[in-house]
């Protein structure tokens, strides 16, 4: 690991009008590390991912991107096509619904094959095998790779999208709800895989969640959101086990115990 | 004929045909980019080459010789009307013959016989996109189109052999163009991919209900998409044409009767009367006297 940052971002701020997104939000990330933002919805939290993930313009604030090569990059003053290429090259993202991350018409296999294609890739036998290994280190059977995903439950989908984002072996990946809308063993399931391959690969990773157990278990820092701003951040133990703002009190004493 | 004086010269008004000829100058200028024009109703439906018979009227002159043809065929209700529509409102010269044709409108085909210089082949397209089954939005395929993100096609290849054992696109299939643009080359068989490559002639293609024009100027280059392990290769057929014999033509298949009786005989009218005038025969050919390959001269 370096001891330089991979993402720096500064006095970050998006408003819808005079209505705020997320403002003045102000974090480096390391190499390898993963971050949660958490916060009640309507907090932020997705805007401020949509905007570090240049899916979103900010109204104002910068942030600058280490590259491959150890250049710094300014993001919102990449072309387009750069920060596309970016996108399907060295970053993965992670949407809390899989039909938006994924095609619904084509086969697993294409799925996680587009990003090679669409690097240059122009070997059928490698990019199937390629497609099934990440198949099975998802753990989705090799025996499905011929089958779309609208015939896949939704752990396996989001599995599926993981796959997808990480077949080109990107640097950061952000994820947006990741075990949203899943079931508690099949979000058990997919957090040990993602805490796998979020250690093998070393990769750094934004995750938003409104689930501190999420948190919890996947991330090392995190960020407590409010009204768009940040209102706590450091160890994700230390805020969970020891948090200092009241926001944070009260959203950790509302997790409900079983 | 003094019914139709009331008709510009080509039916089209010259604005009009002004505002497609900068449409087809753009087209040329940037081969296998998709230039959006301002189609006009024609008095024919979408589908039926609206299109391709609004790049003829522009292009048309007086001393212009006009074979059209529809799935290779000469004589077909498509080929025949628009032939007729352009002898009487352009009052030009119409032929059969591939090789005394200076326009040449086709449906989903590329004559057998090779083009030369300064023929011009208009195509009519149904849809231009060749992303459109795989990305339904315009805004995101014309952007993919502008930066060159063209990993997508090559998914649609990926699902064929996945699904066939090798890649079963036979029409349309997607080419690259001049190594920027990948273009729909329109329905046409992939047999005519080859065909397009560094062609002499110039070729314009019409898509009037989705409203596009798009060229690939002579000699340019024209590279069928593909695998590396799985290259792109051309039809073939195990028997040469019923009719005149001919072998590596495209040929379609002629049902004759219900007891599973049928045909191989060539798409290409034209190519095909050709070759029996000068005696070659299929196991098929009747002993008939062919009279084909007219010119009528305007009238």
């Amino acid at each position: 690991m370096t001891d330089e940052p991979l993402l720096r971002v500064s006095a970050l701020s998006k408003f819808y009008g005079s209505r705020v997104g997320c403002e003045n939000v102000t974090f480096d990330l390391w190499p390898g590390e993963v971050l949660a933002v958490v916060g009640e919805s309507g907090s932020g939290k997705t805007t401020l991912l949509n905007c570090l993930s240049t899916r979103l313009l900010p109204s104002s604030g910068t942030a600058s991107y280490r590259m491959r090569d150890g250049q710094w990059r300014e993001l919102y003053r990449m072309s387009e096509a750069e920060r596309r290429f970016l996108m399907r090259t060295d970053w993965g993202f992670v949407h809390q619904n899989p039909a938006d991350g994924l095609r619904m018409t084509v086969s697993a296999g294409a799925n996680v094959g587009e990003r090679l294609m669409a690097v240059g890739d122009r070997h059928y036998g490698k990019i199937r095998a390629t497609a099934v290994d990440w198949l099975s280190r998802v753990e989705i059977d090799e025996d499905r790779i011929d089958d779309e995903p609208r015939a896949f439950s939704g752990g396996m989908r989001q599995r599926l999208q993981i796959a997808r984002n990480l077949v080109t072996g990107p640097r950061l990946v952000f994820m947006d709800e990741p075990t949203g809308g899943l079931d508690v063993s099949v979000q058990a399931r997919l957090l040990d895989l993602l805490r796998g391959l979020v250690t093998d690969l070393g990769l750094a990773a934004i995750v938003v969640t409104h689930d501190l157990a999420v948190a919890r278990l996947l991330s090392q820092r995190m960020m407590v959101m409010k009204d768009g701003r940040v209102v706590e951040s450091g160890l994700t133990d230390r805020v969970l086990d020891d948090p200092r703002a009241p926001y944070t009190q009260l959203l950790v004493s509302s997790i409900l115990q079983v | 004929m003094t019914d139709i004086a009331t008709y510009n010269f080509a039916y089209l008004d010259e604005q009009t045909k002004r505002m497609i000829r900068r449409a087809i100058l753009k087209g040329i200028a940037i081969p296998g980019y998709q230039v959006p024009f301002a189609s006009r109703e024609m008095p024919m439906p979408y589908g039926w080459g609206t299109g391709g018979v609004q790049v003829t009227a522009s292009i048309i002159g007086p001393d212009d010789v006009l074979k059209v043809i529809d799935q290779g065929a000469d004589d077909t209700t498509n080929a025949v009307s628009i032939r007729a529509f352009f002898k009487k409102v352009a009052n030009v010269a119409v032929t059969t013959e591939t090789a005394t044709a200076t326009i040449i409108q086709t449906r989903h085909r590329i004559p057998e016989h090779p083009l030369n210089a300064g023929q011009v082949l208009v195509f009519q397209v149904p849809i231009p996109e060749p992303l459109r089954f795989l990305e339904p939005r315009e805004t995101e395929t014309r952007k993919m189109h502008a930066l060159e993100e063209y990993g997508l096609m090559h998914v649609k290849l990926y699902e064929d052999i996945a699904r066939h054992g090798r890649i079963a696109t036979t029409y349309a299939y997607p080419v690259k163009v001049e190594g920027r643009y990948v273009m729909d080359p329109s329905p046409t068989p992939k047999f005519d991919n080859p065909k397009m490559h560094r062609s002499p002639a110039l070729q314009l293609f019409g898509a009037g209900r989705e409203k596009r024009i798009y060229a690939v100027p002579p000699l340019t280059d024209v590279v069928s998409l593909d695998f590396e392990d799985h290259p792109f290769e051309v039809q073939t057929f195990d028997q040469p044409c019923a009719l005149c014999g001919a072998e590596n033509v495209y040929l379609d298949e002629v049902i004759l009767d219900d007891h599973g009786g049928h045909m191989f005989v060539c798409s290409d009218t034209d190519h095909c009367e050709k070759r029996r005038e000068d005696g070659h025969h299929g196991h098929l050919a009747a002993e008939t006297n062919l009279a084909s390959g007219k010119t009528e001269p305007a009238e």
